[in-house]
């Protein structure tokens, strides 16, 4: 149950009887509201009720029932819990009005949910495939699309065990039984894809002609997807005049490999590694996003010792990727290693932390659905005193004397790739990105989960929305994650750190719960569907890289092309979290 | 003035340019292929270069540091071994990349089966190292070792492991996590303990 959405608001049943309906369905919450009005309802949802937030859409596909739901999440920046309204359409004929004239944050989510489960959004100005690739065949989120190697609906795999038959997926034949072709599909005479929709969403922007207004030709360059000084295997197509950019759009899904269907034949269990491997450089904040939305299906808390070793997993897990992310940033900005040398070497002994608590540096794996998987070992409270006390401090200052008053830092990052705070909300950023553009919105502040609400700690806010500020925030929040870390520990209590027995087969009841957590690069949402199963319904991340990025076109517009990779470095992405 | 910032910047270059060697005086000797050189510069209060010569010198692993799975075998006085794992399975449940296979034993006089399996495979490419198998074990069976340095020249024919390939013996595990073995060691002592107490009344 999710029990921060607002169930008592009756203005929407008021005002639109005709129709929105309240989701009566056990273990839901919200409102259900029909396709034909659902622009109506949210206009009225954006403009007279104040959700001007947009967090999550996405979809469920209800194979049983015959329905394609898509679920959108509202919040409201000044804080305070949400709004859940969904759509529910025949699921062979799915389209539903988009969003993206109300809220163009929309935009790349909808174009996911279209991807991903065959939604159709009518009226979305570019709704093209974003993870996949134009030729693929179908729409793997649904229900009845199978996968190569499908073995079973859900994991574990009867083959494991008692017959344990073994057996190596390479050596069977992928080129066998295990690819459909669609009807009519000759692989010799297939023609790839020449990336033609892509440009002419690109070209869009060419009759309209120049700044001069003289019709003018424009040049695209493809950046990437190779492109050192990208952050990973993504492409950016850009249109240029002269230098400065007119157009821009990401392309994404190299490193694709449907974490949300490998996720729905997962166990609720067996889904928490895998969230280590979403967004890579801060694995415990994936943790805890997925630990909430599913202890909130369960109806369970941990207990205080625990809570208190995820903020404090957490925050450190905060340090240790703004160190990564100033690290890269000024990579992108030239100065070749050096700073990010420096940062690692903090990084490293956070690692160290991880490592000696979690068993692993990176893939952590640390969160229990009521706890965390182990107490801390010997000598390791000593190693985060002597980090947060002492070390931390000064080499958040080191860092501070550095790199911030520097000319070039100031030249490259003043003023370019400027997002106004009424566009970073439009564009549903979150984050450091939304914070840098001088929206004080922190959920750990706005709508606070697990024990954020005793710490005393400031949301870090700065007011030009460039790449300089968001530099800035970034070593402001690692002060405030020290403030954060060292109260913790001084409270941490002693006691269990797992609620009940530890259970490799946890009941999930049915319902659906969002929960969402401040992660280092933005709202880190997981939204998960039980049918009281072992297995999840339906289980979507919202993941922060890929929603932040939506605003990159925005950003580099009207900017120099060797800019858009300081502007990309300073939305911090990692491409685990933004391809899945 | 323009460049002040950029001059502080580098004091801070040089400082640390400096402290490296100056750590290196500090730590003469003792700083470089010796444990405690490798415990200091993996500790908070170290200055100058964290590098790490690898594979001449290796940071120790800490106890909970997990990779790959072994299966716990105990020796008897005779030389024979008995793998405590009893083939119930719950690891290859658990197992989120169903990397695990097990053969479950039967007994060819009854058919039915003996609790300890007669195969047990794990390929270790596609195993994630998440430490469930040995997490939810309720037998202490299988448990995750610390040996990283895996790399073999194929693939195919080397890694997917048998049980013999994964068994380690009991002094194995207790050399590699000490502090576990022994809390594991007295749980079961306790265990035995209630379990011989029970009995005691029914005689």
């Amino acid at each position: 149950m999710s029990a921060q959405v607002v169930t008592e608001n009756v203005d929407l049943l008021e005002k639109f009887p005709q129709s929105v309906k309240q989701d009566d369905r056990a273990g839901y919450a919200g409102y259900i509201v029909s396709a034909d009005h659902l622009l109506e309802v949210v206009r009225f949802i954006r403009d007279d009720m104040g959700f001007d937030y947009l967090a999550s859409i996405t979809g469920v596909d209800y194979l049983p029932n015959g329905l394609m739901e898509a679920v959108y999440h509202f919040y409201k920046t000044s804080g305070g819990p949400g709004l859940v309204i969904k759509t529910q359409v025949d699921r062979e004929q799915a389209a539903i009005p988009s969003l993206v004239s109300l809220y163009p944050g929309a935009d790349f989510q909808e174009r996911e949910a279209w991807d991903l489960l065959g939604i159709r959004f009518d009226g979305h100005p570019d709704l093209r495939r974003i993870l996949m690739w134009e030729g693929f065949a179908g729409h793997p989120l649904r229900k009845d699309w199978h996968e190569p190697y499908y073995e079973e609906e859900g994991k574990p795999y009867k083959s494991r065990w008692p017959e344990g038959k073994v057996y190596r997926r390479e050596d069977k034949n992928p080129f066998h039984k295990n690819v459909d072709y669609p009807a009519g599909f000759d692989p010799d005479k297939w023609v790839p894809d020449d990336d033609s929709t892509l440009y002419a969403s690109v070209n869009k922007i060419s009759s309209a002609g120049g700044e001069s207004g003289i019709k003018t030709d424009y040049v695209i360059v493809n950046m990437g997807p190779q492109h050192p000084s990208t952050h990973g295997v993504f492409r950016m197509v850009v249109a240029l005049e002269g230098e400065t950019i007119r157009a821009l759009k990401p392309v994404m899904g190299y490193l694709h490999r449907n974490h949300e269907k490998i996720g729905e034949r997962n166990t609720f269990l067996q889904n928490m590694p895998f969230t280590d491997r979403l967004d890579y450089l801060s694995s415990m904040s994936n943790n805890f996003g997925y630990a909430l939305a599913v202890e909130k299906l369960m109806g369970i808390k941990p207990p205080e010792r625990a809570e208190y070793l995820r903020v404090i997993m957490a925050e450190f897990t905060r340090i240790s990727n703004h160190l990564f992310a100033i690290g890269s940033l000024l990579n992108d900005m030239g100065a070749y290693f050096t700073p990010m040398l420096y940062a690692i070497e903090e990084r490293e002994l956070i690692l160290d932390i991880f490592e000696a608590t979690a068993g692993s540096r990176i893939m952590c794996n640390y969160f229990r659905f009521g706890g965390v998987a182990r107490d801390l070992p010997e000598g390791v409270e000593e190693k985060m005193r002597d980090l947060a006390f002492k070390r931390l401090p000064r080499k958040i200052d080191e860092l501070d004397l550095y790199l911030t008053n520097n000319e070039i830092v100031k030249a490259r990052g003043e003023g370019v790739g400027v997002l106004t705070p009424e566009q970073a909300i439009a564009y549903s950023a979150s984050g450091p990105v939304l914070r840098a553009s001088g929206v004080p919105y922190d959920i750990r502040r706005a709508d606070p989960y697990s024990i954020y609400d005793r710490f005393d700690f400031d949301v870090a806010v700065r007011y030009h929305g460039d790449v300089y500020d968001r530099y800035l925030i970034r070593v402001d929040e690692m002060r405030q994650s020290v403030r954060i870390i060292q109260q913790a520990l001084n409270g941490l209590p002693k006691g269990p750190i797992q609620e009940g027995k530890p259970q490799y087969l946890v009941r999930v009841p049915a319902g659906e719960a969002y929960g969402r957590v401040e992660a280092p690069k933005g709202e880190l949402g997981f939204y998960v569907v039980s049918n009281g199963k072992a297995n999840p319904w339906r289980y979507h991340v919202r993941a922060p890289s890929f929603v932040n990025i939506t605003a990159l076109e925005t950003m580099a517009k009207g900017n120099k092309v060797a800019d858009t990779v300081a502007i990309l470095g300073s939305i911090d992405i990692v491409l685990g979290e933004l391809d899945r | 003035m323009d460049g002040i910032g950029i001059i502080k910047g580098l004091g801070v270059t040089l400082r640390r340019f400096i402290a490296t060697y100056v750590d290196d005086i500090k730590w003469l000797g003792r700083r470089y292929y010796k444990e405690e050189g490798i415990q200091h510069r993996s500790s908070a209060d170290t200055d100058g270069i964290f590098t790490v010569q690898y594979p001449e010198e290796k940071i120790p692993v800490p106890e909970e540091f997990r990779f790959i799975p072994f299966l716990v075998y105990e020796e008897k006085d005779d030389g024979s071994v008995f793998y405590r794992c009893t083939s119930c399975g719950i690891c290859a449940k658990v197992c989120p990349t169903q990397c695990i296979w097990i053969v479950r034993t039967t007994d060819p006089r009854t058919g039915r089966p003996v609790p300890e399996p007669a195969e047990f495979y794990i390929d270790v490419d596609i195993c994630m190292n998440c430490g469930f198998c040995a997490e939810y074990c309720p037998f202490d069976a299988i448990k995750m070792d610390h040996d990283y340095e895996l790399a073999v020249y194929d693939r195919h024919a080397n890694n997917i492991y048998d049980k013999k390939k994964l068994g380690k013996p009991v002094s194995y595990y207790a050399s590699i996590r000490p502090t576990n073995y022994k809390r594991e060691e007295e749980l079961r002592a306790e265990a035995e303990a209630l379990k011989a107490a029970k009995k005691t009344p029914a005689n």
